[in-house]
């Protein structure tokens, strides 16, 4: 068989090769396993981009599948397959780990080829996750992908790494029990473990669920996807975890862990359970704007910059659930877009401060001040960066918050306007702590001796750089492969089925109910609903 | 045209790119002539565009889309471009205005640092404000919109190791985001309202309704919209971040915080006209908002001694007027204003940074004093601009205030009251430009001995932008000649195909001036509250110095205050930030995240360690106390089987 029909297996285990290949390097020869490991993830990456140009916009249900039994009792499938959804967090999977390996050239200089082991089990597992098409599959995805992050904070972290380590991996096993709990019983009442085919069993009755079991299984998912996210107030084990993760860690973890959790929501609790999703819509909006105003303002106020960037997590995934159940196409297309966004974004701050913390080793924003004068290269990709993060229009944050708040508004208008008012705050804590560390005089002489970007670190932020202002001025593609998939989410969560496009679309607000407009039929040919 | 447009837009994009990217490698010589080259390429393609698109009274707009920007499900944004009468004279005015002061900063930053740095942004800022002004949909204005914002906030931190400038810069942006805010919400409403952003779907739909049909949507779209230019334009309650960013070079202040980017939320209004007269409840806020500020920020000027803060202070006192122009559905007099003040303002502001380039940076009038004859070029075309500004006739200031004033009588919206406090404003405007033309260039002079001998005249790099603005400052108001003074009103006729059809709305509707009155009588009235201010400023400021002096003493108390500002700076800080910055420090994080959030995690660990250290002693290994716990569960059993 060609290998292009197994493109997602060599996806996902490509890195897991590439970490085998270092394990039989000799320790010694640091710069060897920094090579090998560069490449393989770059392989990956070129991988990951291939799955774009043989992606079809157009074709439902899931592509490039792989099924094929594993387990025969229970019957296990070893399925997988990807959609538009998946495809994007893919490709940025496939972006950020060679990312990461180049921050940490320098940095790392201990346990060097186990770290790169560690990264690179990482990205199998995090690709794992995506692409997995059968519950247990997923979940066995879901769970080995804690170990090697375990081991990246544990050992290569800083302060109270083993504390963070130990919270992280507690905290998401609550979730994750409950979640297998969940699993299995979908499996008792379905008798399959794979994700299409329940799926269509509950699409089309064959597997009645009532009002409360549908309900326990909603939030026996939802709750390990909402400490993923993390959704307020299961966030806390988030800000330990970033402080004290080493920077590709921290890069990995804001940049697509976090997502897992949002894919999760997207993935199984909206077209599993769409009444419960309906059901608790509500809510779930209300702790995403309290997470988006908290974070802001708690982030404001912190005194370490990983820990204010890590904060400010919060508030950004805030905007990814506050779409996602808006339960509308401006809001979820949104909500995916925000999340590569934030992937990029909040990645390149964790790095940027990865590197100013291998200049100066502290992350205190009192000990810098005036690095504007000192090293302006630098400072000028963290404008840039803090920029694309507080949702400047032209870079990637503003399409994905202003598509959210559309969406958000029309689903409910007050939290919709909160979530405005947490694009002030963005500012707030953002220009403020750009303003301590690079502006003003410089306080403290050691600041003066410390070092502008070097090649390597310039490329890199080039480069992040670049998607940052692409995705910002040419959203389309991006846009585009999502919008079979969120279609299809739709239909299932909106009982009737016009809403998934909106063809007929000022139906819902209060004001348009007033009088109607003289021309609201012919609105869908001016919008992009002829698609 | 598509092509004209673009090749306006892009030169200045380019000169940005090239020295933000190259510029550190650069001579001086060659930032500066890719700096002014693609300003004035911009202003010779403005110019261009003009005189080729001919936009008919009948025409429709042109609009071009570029590319799609964003698209999901109906709602969609192109990257489309919109020129019609209103986009022709705000492209002159920022494209002609910004090369000026783009050659002025050739000199005037000579001697400063980051040369290169200054004309990137300056470039940028150029581009983002075309942007602004030519974008056929709310998304892509909103580009432009924070893109100046961007700029400004580069800009007035430019001195960023000076921590004023950095704060002054950071309140600017945040503060403007604050109205930002308002505007997304605006479009999104206007969006589930309408079904659309895009300028050319969404004001014919609107038009096409009656006076009162979606009245509460509309009323709510144009207060956020309004918000937004609130913020931008430095209107109350969002006004405080304009006067400290006079922090930033003073090319900048003329540039954006003068002539071009604060003007913003006017054309915004305007360009939103057929939204707003649709909403009048809005429009009447509007004006409100507009003539209140013009009054509260004159009395302001009134007292300060810093030269370039009291002009900040009389800029947002203008904006004032264009807003209360625009409210009482008169738009046209409102763009009249902008135009004019962009050039008398612009003006008086390089002026000022003459003065300042003089002065070694000084800024404090009360050390200043006689600068007349050392500084006669700056001197005349300050005394042009001070007079444009006071409304003397003749001068441009004269005819589009006097149009604001006539319109807030008679506009269809207008109300006497507006015309009494926006005339004792123009009275006030008199006297405190007076009062700083004479305190600064006329009289003795009080400047210290160290300071003297290097006063000097700047160079022609400065003095030639001068000359041509105070031409412009003059003959600017010629093109609306009021009906009064014989004239035709010909600037309001040429935007008639923009604004025509929200006035014929307002007409079809009986919506007109409740107490009408003479045109001359309301010119009269102005002339007088002008040429009063000028007169007590001669008399307090070159007669008899002593009196304001005498006053200041006698009111000590309305002084103090007018010298703080009313203290409203003061009062947003202990409202709210800094309970903000406290209450999220000491509540929210310490208390809410660490204690009770973070507590209850911890806590429910340690529980579970507590009941584990509990539940280990039954394990202890002790075979006999196993047999114990058998036969004590095996009572039990049988013990509750008995019972049962």
């Amino acid at each position: 068989m060609p290998l292009s029909s197994h493109i997602l297996t060599v996806a996902t285990f490509l890195p897991l090769v590439g970490a085998a290949i270092i394990a039989f390097l000799p320790r010694e020869n640091s710069g060897r396993v920094r090579m090998v490991a560069l490449i393989f993830s770059l392989l990956t990456f070129l991988v990951t981009l291939a799955l774009i140009f043989g992606f079809s916009r157009t074709a439902g249900g899931f592509q490039f599948e792989e099924n094929y039994a594993w387990i025969t009792s229970p019957p296990i499938h070893y399925h997988m397959g990807i959609d538009g959804l998946s495809l994007i967090l893919i490709v940025l999977t496939g972006f950020l780990t060679p990312l990461c390996v180049l921050v940490s050239w320098t940095g790392i200089t201990e346990r060097t080829k186990e770290f790169h082991i560690f990264l690179l089990a990482l990205e199998t597992g995090v690709i794992g996750v995506f692409v997995s098409l059968d519950l247990f599959l997923f979940f066995v995805f879901w769970e080995v992908m804690l170990i090697p992050m375990y081991f990246l904070i544990g050992i290569w972290g800083h302060g109270r790494k083993v504390y963070a380590a130990v919270k992280f991996i507690l905290y998401t096993m609550v979730g994750s029990a409950l979640m297998l709990v969940g699993i299995i019983f979908l499996y008792e009442r379905s008798g399959s473990f794979d994700y299409p085919q329940i799926l269509a069993q509950l699409s089309d009755g064959s597997l009645p669920l009532t009002h409360t079991t549908e309900s326990l299984l909603f939030w026996a998912f939802l709750i390990a996807f909402a400490i993923k996210v993390p959704l307020f107030p299961l966030h806390t084990w988030l800000p330990d975890a970033h402080t004290e993760a080493p920077t590709a860690g921290s890069v990995i973890l804001a940049g697509v862990l976090l997502k897992m959790g949002t894919y999760g929501m997207l993935r199984f609790c909206l077209p599993l359970f769409p009444n419960a999703s309906r059901e608790f819509a509500g809510l779930l909006s209300v702790l995403a704007v309290i997470g988006i105003i908290y974070g802001a303002l708690v982030s404001m106020v912190q005194p370490d910059l990983k820990r204010l960037v890590a904060y400010s997590s919060v508030a950004h995934l805030g905007f990814v659930v506050l779409g996602i159940f808006a339960f509308n196409v401006q809001g979820m297309e949104g909500a995916i877009y925000q999340m590569v966004n934030h992937g990029v974004s909040t990645g390149a701050l964790f790095m940027m401060v990865g590197m100013l913390y291998d200049r100066r080793h502290t992350r205190l924003i009192k000990d810098f001040g005036g690095l504007g004068t000192t090293i302006p290269v630098f400072s000028t990709f963290f404008m840039i960066v803090t920029l694309s993060s507080l949702g400047l229009p032209m870079l990637n944050g503003f399409v994905g918050e202003f598509l959210i708040i559309i969406g958000a508004f029309h689903a409910r208008v007050l939290w919709g306007t909160l979530a405005a008012v947490g694009v002030i705050l963005a500012a707030v804590y953002l220009l403020w702590m750009y303003q301590r560390v690079f502006l003003g005089e410089v306080t403290d002489e050691k600041n003066r001796e410390i070092p502008d970007c070097n090649r390597r670190e310039k490329w890199l932020l080039t480069a992040t750089v670049a998607v940052i202002i692409f995705m910002g001025i040419y959203p389309q593609p991006f846009l585009r492969q999502m919008d079979v998939s969120v279609a299809r989410v739709l239909t299932r969560v909106n009982p009737e089925p016009v809403a998934a496009h909106n063809s007929k679309l000022p139906a819902a607000p209060a004001q348009a109910q007033m009088a109607p407009p003289p021309r609201p039929r012919n609105r869908a040919t001016t919008g992009g609903a002829s698609r | 045209m598509e092509t004209l447009l673009l090749l306006m837009l892009l030169p200045p994009l380019a000169g940005a790119a090239l020295n933000g990217i190259f510029g550190r490698r650069f001579s001086q010589g060659l930032v500066s002539a890719i700096g002014c080259g693609s300003a004035g390429l911009a202003a010779v393609f403005a110019i261009l565009a003009a005189l080729t698109s001919h936009l008919g009274p009948d025409s429709p707009p042109f609009v071009h889309s570029y590319f799609t920007w964003i698209e999901a499900g109906s709602f969609r944004a192109d990257f489309a471009l919109y020129y019609d009468r209103l986009t022709l004279i705000m492209t002159l005015v920022v494209t002609v205005i910004g090369f000026l002061i783009h050659m002025y900063s050739r000199g005037y930053m000579e001697h400063e640092g980051g040369y290169y740095r200054f004309f990137c942004y300056l470039n940028l800022f150029l581009f983002m404000m075309l942007v602004l002004v030519t974008a056929a949909s709310y998304p892509v204005m909103f580009v432009g919109w924070e893109g100046v914002g961007l700029c400004s906030y580069v800009l007035i931190g430019f001195y960023f190791p000076k921590k004023s400038a950095s704060d002054a810069g950071k309140k600017a942006f945040i503060v403007t985001r604050i109205g930002d805010a308002g505007f997304t919400v605006g479009a999104a409403l206007l969006f589930w309202t309408f079904g659309s952003v895009n300028f050319p779907e969404l004001f014919p739909r609107v038009a096409a309704l009656g006076l009162g049909d979606q009245q509460r949507a509309l009323t709510a779209a144009c207060l956020l919209l309004f918000l937004g230019a609130v913020g931008k334009s430095a209107q109350l309650p969002l006004y405080v971040w304009l006067p400290d960013a006079m922090e930033g070079p003073t090319p900048v202040s003329a540039l954006i915080h003068a002539a071009t980017m604060v003007t913003a939320g006017v054309y915004m209004v305007a360009r939103s006209n057929v939204l707003f007269v649709h909403a009048p409840e809005a429009l009447k806020t509007v004006s409100a908002v507009g003539c209140i500020t013009a009054f509260f920020a004159a009395t302001i000027a009134l007292c300060q001694n810093d030269l370039k803060r009291m002009l900040a202070y009389s800029t947002i006192s203008q904006l004032g007027y264009m807003f209360a122009g625009c409210g009482v559905a008169v738009f046209s007099s409102g763009i009249f204003h902008l135009m004019t003040h962009a050039c008398f303002k612009a003006l008086l502001f390089l002026a000022a940074g003459s003065v300042m380039h003089a002065m070694s940076g000084e800024l404090d009038m009360r050390i200043m004093g006689g600068l007349r004859r050392k500084l006669p070029i700056t001197f005349w075309t300050f005394l042009v601009a001070t007079l444009a500004i006071s409304g003397v006739p003749g001068l441009a200031g004269f005819f589009s205030k006097d149009d604001i004033l006539a319109a807030a009588y008679n506009g269809p919206l207008g109300a006497p009251w507006l015309y009494w406090l926006l005339t004792v404003t123009a009275g006030l405007t008199a006297f405190y430009m007076f009062r700083g033309l004479f305190m600064t260039f006329c009289g003795k002079s009080r400047v210290p001995h160290d300071l003297e001998h290097h006063v000097h005249e700047s160079s022609s790099k400065m003095t030639v932008p001068l000359m041509i603005l105070a031409v412009f400052s003059v003959v600017a108001g010629y093109v609306g000649i009021p009906k009064v003074l014989g004239g035709s009103e010909a600037f309001d006729r040429f935007l008639e195909p923009v604004f025509g059809g929200s006035q014929g709305l307002l007409a079809a509707n009986g919506v007109v001036a409740q107490h009408p009155a003479s045109d001359l009588v309301l010119m009269i009235g102005s002339l007088t509250a002008a040429g009063l201010g000028i007169l007590i400023a001669y008399w307090f400021y070159l007669r008899s110095p002593e009196i304001p002096e005498g006053l200041a003493t006698a009111f000590s108390g309305a002084y103090r205050t007018l010298v703080n500002k009313y203290y409203v700076d003061e009062f947003y800080n202990w409202l709210i930030v800094h309970p903000l910055v406290v209450g999220s420090r000491k509540f929210l994080w310490q208390f809410v995240d660490v204690g009770v959030v973070d507590g209850a995690v911890n806590g429910s660990a340690e529980a579970t360690a507590d009941v584990g250290q509990v539940l280990r002693r039954i394990q202890s290994g002790n075979i006999r106390s196993y047999a114990a716990w058998v036969l004590l569960g095996a009572v039990g059993w049988l013990g509750y089987l008995l019972l049962r």
